[in-house]
Formats: C-alpha cells, sequence, structure tokens
C-alpha cells in the first residue's frame, strides 16, 4: 500500500451526525495524528476504515482504487488493521494462540498450526523491534506488553496501515516514551494513524496532524509547524490554558495526617510500608510516582476500602484507620477513586440517582426512609449547570456518558459534599483538554474554600501545575516531600526512579 | 430515521418473530401427527372461551406473580436466586404447619398468621443461600439449587412421614398430603364456583409494593445501587453484603409467599407436586417482564395462559401438555430474540439501508447535499 485516503465520507447514527464529509489521507512512510475532544468522531471514523461500520456517503480509497470494507477481513486483505482502545486478547491463551485466532490460513479442518504462528510472532517481532515472548500467556503479560503483542498481531494479521486508537491511556509514562520511540521508527516502512488528545505525545510521533471537531475536519497539517497551544485551540474551538496553582494561600492546620501506615496489597506483599504523609487545609499535595508504588493501597486504605495493618490515619484530628467506609465519608472525605467506571459511578443508574450516591438517604434527599424524587431531580439540574455535565438528560444512564462526564458527574457529587479532605486519583486520565481545564479549576477552588486535597497522578505536569507541595511515593514510602515551586521534573523523575533521596 | 419507521420496524421484527414462532411450532407439532390451527386456537382461545378457563388463567398468574416479584428484587440487586421452587416448598410446609398446629384461632388472625409463616419459612431458606454468599462468598446459583434439592426431599420426607394426614393411613391408600387446613385458614373465593380467590389482590397490591420499594425507597436505591454496580456502591458506603442478604430474604419471601397462597387459595392442604415448576417459570416470567412489576404482571396472565391451554389441548387436540412446553419455549425464545432486535439501532439502521436500496425508503435528508442513497 501506498496510499490510503478518506473522500468525504459521512457516518449518522439515530441521532447524531457522527463523521460531516471528512476527508484525510496518510501515505506510506507517515505518521498522522487524528486529534480531537472526546465525541469529535475520532473512533467512529477508524472503525470506518477498519471495516467495523460502513460509512452513509463517501468513499474510501487505496493507491487511489476505491475499495468497500464490509468486515475487518476485507480491512485487513487492503492491508489496514486497528490496535483497539481495549485489548481484544484472550487472556488465557498464549501470544501465538491468540495471533492464531486471527489467521484463517492456519487453521486447516481440526488443525491449527500453531509452529507457523509463533514463527511469524517472531519474524515480525523481531523485524520490528517489539519485543515479544510467543509462548507466554496474555494474563501475565504488563500492560505495555499486551499492548505491544496488539500490535504484533495486527502486523502479523496483514496490516500495512496501522491504526491505533488512544494507545497510550493506560500505560505509564516509561511504557509510553517506549511506545512513542518503537513506533516513530515503524513509521519509516509503515503508515501509522495515531488517535489521541494528548498533545506532547501527537507532537513527539506524527508528521501531520489532522484536528475534528464536532465530526468535522477543522485544520489538517504539518506537525512541526503548529505548537500544543495552537493544535489545542484548534482541538476545543477555544484558548485552552490549563489554570496553575499560583497564590500562595492560606494553609490551615492539618485535614489528613498518614503515620506509618502498613497496608498489604492484592498479592499480600506490603503495599504501603510506613507512609508518613500530612495535607494541610487549604493545600494541595500532589503525590507523584510510577504506579504500582502503593498510590492505589494508599487511596483505597484513607476511604476506609482496604484493612489497615497497623499505623493512624487521622481526618481532622479524628482516627479513621479501621472505621467503615461510611464513617469515613461521613466524617466528611472525599473520594475520585482511579477507575471511574467502576469504582466511580454505577453505569446502569441514572445521572440523577448517581449524584446522590453518597447522599441518598441523608434528610436532603429522604424522608422516613422514602426517595425525595423531587429534590434529587433538583440537586441534579443544579450540578448540571454548576459543572457543566454534557447529557441529553440527567435521566440517561451515567455509564453512556463520555469520560470526561462522568468525571464531572463524580466530581460534582464529590464537591456538592464539601469535603474536609479530597482523594483524587488520575482525575483527568483520559479525558479531552477542555474537560481536564475544568477539573483543574475545580481543584483549585476547593482549595481555595480551604479543603485539603490530595492529588494522585502520574502525569508530572499536571503535579506540578496545581500543588502546593510535592510528595513523591516509591516502595510504599515518602521518599521525599518538596515545595512545587523549587521541584523540577528532572529531580521528581530521579526521586520517582528511586535513584535520589530528599 | 422517522417516528414512523420505527413503528412499522418494531411491528414488522414482532410479527416475523411471531410467525416464526408459530411456524416452528406447527413443524413440531405436524411431526406429532397433530393439527397445528386446532392446537393454537385451543391454547390461545380455549382457556378464555368462559369464565372457569379464564379465571384458571388469573388462579395460575397469581403464584407467578409472587415468585417473579421476588425474582426481580434478587436479580436487581445482584443476586441470581435460582431457588425459587425450594422456597416455596418451605413457604408451604411453614404455613401448612402453622394452621394444622393452631386450628381453633380466627380466620382474622390464622390467615395472616399462615402467610407469614410462609413468608417467613422461604426467607428462612433463602436466607441460607444469602448468608454463605455474603459470609463466605459461595456463589448463590449453586447454592440455591442444592437448596432446591434438599427442599424437595424434605418436602416428600414430611409428607409422608411426620405431616401426613392420619386418615390416608387409616385407609392405607398412603397418598403423601397433610390433613385438611382449617377453614379459618383459607382465602376466600373471589368468583363464586371458580378457584379464583383473593390472593389475587394481595398480588396485586404486592407488585405496586415492590415497584415503591425498589424506586422509591433508600432501602430500594441502596440494593440496585449495589446490584448494578458492586464496587460503586461499596465505594460510595454502602454495605453491599448486607444489601444481598436483605435482597435475598425478600426474593425467599415472596417464593414462600407464593407456596403459602397456594395452599390457602387453591389447593388446602399441603400435597405433592402443587408448585409443579413455579419456581423455575416465575424466574422467567421476571425476566420477561422485564424485571418490573409493570411487566410482571401482564407476563405472568401470558403465562398462565399458556399453563391453562396446555392442560386444554391435552384433553381436547390430543396433544400431550409436554409438547406444549416445548411451544412455550420457541414462543420465548422468539420474542426475547425479537425485543433484542427491535432495542438495537444498529440493526434498524441496517434495515433502512436495505430498504433504501431497494427504493422503498426515501433517502435521509441531509441539507445542501445531493444523497447518493
Amino acid at each position: 500500500m501506498r496510499s490510503l485516503a478518506l473522500e468525504d465520507v459521512t457516518k449518522r447514527f439515530p441521532g447524531v451526525l457522527a463523521c460531516d464529509r471528512v476527508s484525510l489521507t496518510v501515505r506510506r512512510g507517515e505518521a498522522l495524528a487524528l486529534v480531537g475532544e472526546n465525541g469529535a468522531g475520532k473512533s467512529t471514523l477508524m472503525n470506518i476504515l477498519a471495516g467495523l461500520y460502513q460509512p452513509d456517503e463517501g468513499r474510501i480509497l487505496v493507491d487511489g482504487e476505491p475499495v468497500h470494507f464490509r468486515t475487518p477481513a476485507d480491512a485487513y486483505a487492503r492491508g489496514v488493521g486497528m490496535v483497539h482502545q481495549n485489548f481484544m486478547l484472550v487472556p488465557t491463551m498464549t501470544v501465538a494462540e491468540n495471533v492464531a485466532l486471527g489467521l484463517r490460513s492456519l487453521h486447516r479442518g481440526f488443525k491449527l498450526d500453531l509452529r507457523e504462528a509463533r514463527r511469524r510472532v517472531k519474524e515480525v517481532s523481531e523485524h520490528h523491534e517489539l519485543p515479544v515472548n510467543p509462548d507466554a500467556f496474555v494474563w501475565q503479560l504488563s500492560v505495555g506488553e499486551q499492548q505491544r503483542v496488539e500490535i504484533v498481531k495486527t502486523l502479523c494479521l496483514g496490516a500495512r496501515l496501522l491504526i491505533l486508537d488512544e494507545p497510550t491511556s493506560a500505560l505509564t509514562p516509561q511504557e509510553t516514551d517506549d511506545l512513542l520511540s518503537r513506533l516513530k521508527r515503524m513509521a519509516s516502512e509503515l503508515s501509522i494513524i495515531f488517535i489521541s488528545h494528548k498533545l506532547a505525545e501527537v507532537k513527539a510521533l506524527s508528521d501531520r496532524v489532522t484536528i475534528l471537531r464536532h465530526g468535522a475536519v477543522v485544520f489538517n497539517g504539518a506537525t512541526t509547524h503548529h505548537s500544543t497551544g495552537e493544535l489545542a485551540a484548534l482541538m476545543t474551538g477555544r484558548e485552552v490554558v490549563l489554570p496553575r496553582n499560583e497564590s500562595s494561600g492560606t494553609q490551615g492546620k492539618p485535614v489528613l495526617e498518614v503515620r506509618a501506615l502498613r497496608v498489604r496489597g492484592e498479592r499480600g506483599h506490603r503495599a504501603l510500608d510506613g507512609l508518613d504523609l500530612t495535607v494541610r487545609a487549604g493545600e494541595i499535595v500532589g503525590l507523584a510516582g510510577v504506579s504500582g508504588n502503593g498510590q492505589r493501597e494508599l487511596a483505597d486504605a484513607l476511604a476506609g476500602l482496604r484493612h489497615v495493618e497497623s499505623g493512624s490515619i487521622l481526618l481532622d484530628g479524628e482516627e479513621i484507620a479501621g472505621r467503615s467506609p461510611r464513617a469515613i465519608i461521613e466524617r466528611g472525605m472525599g473520594y475520585v477513586p482511579e477507575d471511574r467506571h467502576d469504582e466511580g459511578i454505577v453505569p446502569g443508574l441514572s445521572v440523577v440517582e448517581n449524584l446522590v450516591l453518597k447522599d441518598f438517604a441523608s434528610p436532603r434527599f429522604s424522608r422516613a426512609g422514602l426517595l425525595d424524587l423531587q429534590a434529587m431531580a433538583r440537586n441534579a439540574a443544579a450540578l448540571r449547570e454548576r459543572f457543566d455535565i454534557r447529557c441529553s438528560s440527567t435521566a440517561v444512564a451515567a455509564g453512556t456518558l463520555s469520560g470526561g462526564n462522568i468525571q464531572k458527574v463524580i466530581l460534582a457529587r464529590e464537591l456538592a459534599r464539601a469535603p474536609k479532605a479530597l482523594v483524587a486519583v488520575y482525575p483527568t486520565r483520559g479525558v479531552d483538554m477542555g474537560a481536564a481545564e475544568f477539573i483543574h479549576e475545580q481543584l483549585l477552588a476547593l482549595r481555595a474554600q480551604s479543603a485539603g486535597v490530595l492529588l494522585v497522578s502520574e502525569e508530572l505536569e499536571e503535579i506540578m501545575n496545581l500543588s502546593d507541595r510535592i510528595a513523591v511515593i516509591y516502595r510504599g514510602r515518602i521518599v521525599a516531600v518538596v515545595p512545587a515551586r523549587d521541584a523540577t521534573r528532572e529531580q521528581l523523575g530521579l526521586l520517582m526512579a528511586g535513584v535520589a533521596h530528599g | 430515521m422517522d417516528r414512523r419507521f420505527r413503528l412499522a420496524y418494531a411491528g414488522a421484527v414482532i410479527s416475523t418473530a411471531a410467525l416464526a414462532a408459530a411456524a416452528t411450532g406447527a413443524l413440531v407439532l405436524g411431526a406429532i401427527g397433530a393439527s397445528p390451527w386446532a392446537t393454537y386456537a385451543v391454547i390461545l382461545t380455549g382457556p378464555l372461551k368462559d369464565l372457569f378457563g379464564a379465571t384458571e388463567v388469573l388462579v395460575r398468574a397469581v403464584p407467578l406473580i409472587l415468585v417473579a416479584l421476588g425474582i426481580a428484587i434478587s436479580f436487581r440487586s445482584g443476586i441470581l436466586n435460582i431457588g425459587a421452587e425450594g422456597q416455596i416448598q418451605i413457604g408451604i410446609l411453614a404455613s401448612s404447619a402453622v394452621a394444622l398446629a393452631l386450628p381453633r384461632l380466627p380466620g382474622a388472625v390464622l390467615l395472616p398468621l399462615c402467610l407469614m409463616a410462609g413468608a417467613a419459612g422461604g426467607a428462612l431458606w433463602a436466607g441460607i443461600a444469602g448468608v454463605l454468599r455474603a459470609r463466605l462468598d459461595v456463589n448463590e446459583i449453586l447454592s440455591t439449587v442444592m437448596l432446591n434439592y434438599i427442599a424437595a426431599q424434605l418436602y416428600t420426607f414430611l409428607l409422608r412421614g411426620p405431616m401426613i394426614d392420619p386418615d390416608e393411613l387409616m385407609t392405607g391408600s398412603g397418598t403423601p398430603q397433610s390433613m385438611r387446613l382449617p377453614k379459618a385458614a383459607w382465602l376466600s373465593r373471589l368468583v363464586p364456583g371458580t378457584r379464583l380467590h383473593t390472593g389475587l389482590l394481595l398480588a396485586l397490591v404486592l407488585a405496586v409494593l415492590v415497584w415503591l420499594l425498589l424506586w422509591r425507597t433508600t432501602l430500594g436505591y441502596r440494593m440496585r445501587a449495589a446490584g448494578a454496580g458492586r464496587k460503586a456502591a461499596r465505594y460510595a458506603g454502602i454495605d453491599v453484603k448486607r444489601s444481598v442478604l436483605v435482597a435475598m430474604l425478600f426474593a425467599g419471601a415472596f417464593a414462600g409467599l407464593a407456596g403459602a397462597v397456594e395452599v390457602s387459595g387453591v389447593h388446602h392442604r399441603a400435597i405433592e407436586a402443587i408448585s409443579s415448576g413455579y419456581g423455575f417459570s416465575g424466574i422467567v416470567v421476571a425476566l420477561f417482564g422485564g424485571l418490573h412489576p409493570a411487566g410482571i404482571v401482564p407476563a405472568a396472565v401470558f403465562f398462565g395462559l399458556l399453563l391453562v391451554g396446555a392442560d386444554m389441548t391435552q384433553r381436547s387436540a390430543g396433544v400431550p401438555a409436554n409438547m406444549i412446553l416445548v411451544l412455550q419455549g420457541v414462543i420465548i425464545l422468539a420474542i426475547v430474540s425479537a425485543r433484542m432486535y427491535v432495542a438495537n439501532p444498529y440493526a434498524r439502521e441496517r434495515a433502512a439501508r436495505a430498504l433504501r436500496r431497494l427504493g422503498l425508503l426515501a433517502a435521509p435528508a441531509s441539507p445542501g447535499e445531493v444523497s447518493e442513497g
């Protein structure tokens, strides 16, 4: 394949114009970034290209010749393959078996030629410098390794144009850097379409960028000629300036004091090993660290969701270690959990119901065990307005909203309770810039109301922008606490890697 | 896509499904040499031809409604109770035992006491599975199915042994059944000359109460939240284990009550095969009714119609009742698949596209553009 073009592709879903006469081209040896906010139509467009949807109007051209992709197999036959955001791998099978699943030519009657599958996996992974072990079971692999398996699989199936749908959204910063450099090398002999809304990655990888807004192309040009700021403005249709924590603020007494906390992790290892940390009123403490160093366990322990082996947690001077989640919530702890879809909301309940998930039994929303539906609806209408939650109606199931809007629902629920302390874990992971900007503003507003905020993030940019102090977590302990204004990326990076001590 | 097309689409899918089901059924009936037309006519219209048949449909619907209401509570709370059959039997035993032990109490006291005993028995039996799940994380499908076996044996043992009617032993016929309950424990008849009893009113009132419970109370909210999102509910401070146990107790109470109502309203004594599968049909009714009381009541009446129709075909069309179970299965599969199709916007769009290609449907209006169709 030398080139692939979309011409005036239009796709409608009931009530939505998902793609509005979109045209784009990508040539061999080129990496094209496809950028846009959540709901801009990126994924729909790529699903059309991958043969999952068919366009209502418009054409797809491969090397100038019109083609029709009715199934993903049609797309693969012309060299177009897609790596989906959610991995499509069978965890209980080996890498080679997963690849063989899609290779029809290896299925002969009841026999499956696994040896050939292994050979191809080896060949592709060596050729493209994507190290994977064909005999490893998928469940044994880290997220970054699974990502490589997906790419190898797609290539084994014959893809010469690789579509990657937000490939870095689940990766750690190290894994992201690693993936980007590998993709950069691969782009020299393949074509890559890279969907993202992380503009730093777009700058790092792509040669050209196409920006979608509300289903239509608003920009198309060379990446190098435009700054991330310009791209962000084109993407959102307005100037986006991520807010910074600039006021010195008045920090009060400690609202959250953690002393010598010991907690075991999922696999029985000691995830927190004598952790000390203080968050004061009117302060944002950023918790920086490579994921897997105890962040998750700390956040869960603070919310009463994980057994505390020893140590103490004081919320506003009161011991909460060992208390129930309910008791801790009632004492003023707010929590924005890591997995917003599973832990933050009940996807099947309406937005109205999710907004009172912690307060439905309070006198505000119920009397004598009966729900006050009117009060719940009023609450939802007010929060929808205040937090700019975009949904067709607050009666829709919360799980149908986009990631950014789900996060706003969670934030609205937590902030409306006026917490004394808030633990926010990866609050902007996977949300678009407009939503990230809004969430950052809200966290700063909460700080201004003299609540204490513990911000857990893997993006140093976010931590450095918002925090008053930055605590670095490494292997279940805080190895350093530095004032944010003095912190540098290099210093934090070394601390996170466990190389230096504060 | 306009509203008219959507309605026409839904209508077309449902009639296609109904036709497919009828055709499949006709094949099966033809294979055993019965006339499909006559059989269908008997099933669907036979029960409604006279008052007795029509009331029998409702008599069958009563236990189905009660069981399905309990199933709806448990399924919505994230616990799959397959044990209604066993809970019904324990409910029958408990209510009969109370009625037989206290024969001198007046009806105003004894009847409610019997019904409560039935509910309590069912709740207790379901509670075993509930506690196992909440405390030890034992899969409730496994435990409720096993408890069904135990309940069935316990039921047979008690009716053949300790609870058997002394008359049966004296006459030596030995039919496994209890003594007749005192009249004070009977539910009164709604229509003279039929078996329709006031249990129907109880079931309808409870349907409204279950709707209120699930959607208007904090307890119902808690259970639905825990059922729809276990993790998120826990993160929000809801005690998921407790909610699972409470839901299981409700489900068991409704099944036990169904058993008690069936005894007090229809049979007036505990006999073998009272339940005749209501515990399992109740699950189908609950799912068929969308786990919502407003859907469960009509679904139960529809199932009641099929059950009575099955009895009638055996007598008047010479088709064994077991064949009717096959037809029921086909009909249910067809309707459930049709509903999935109606709800699927992609399938609808494909249909619209196909019609457009055939020139039977106008292309969608798109401003400022000539469509290629």
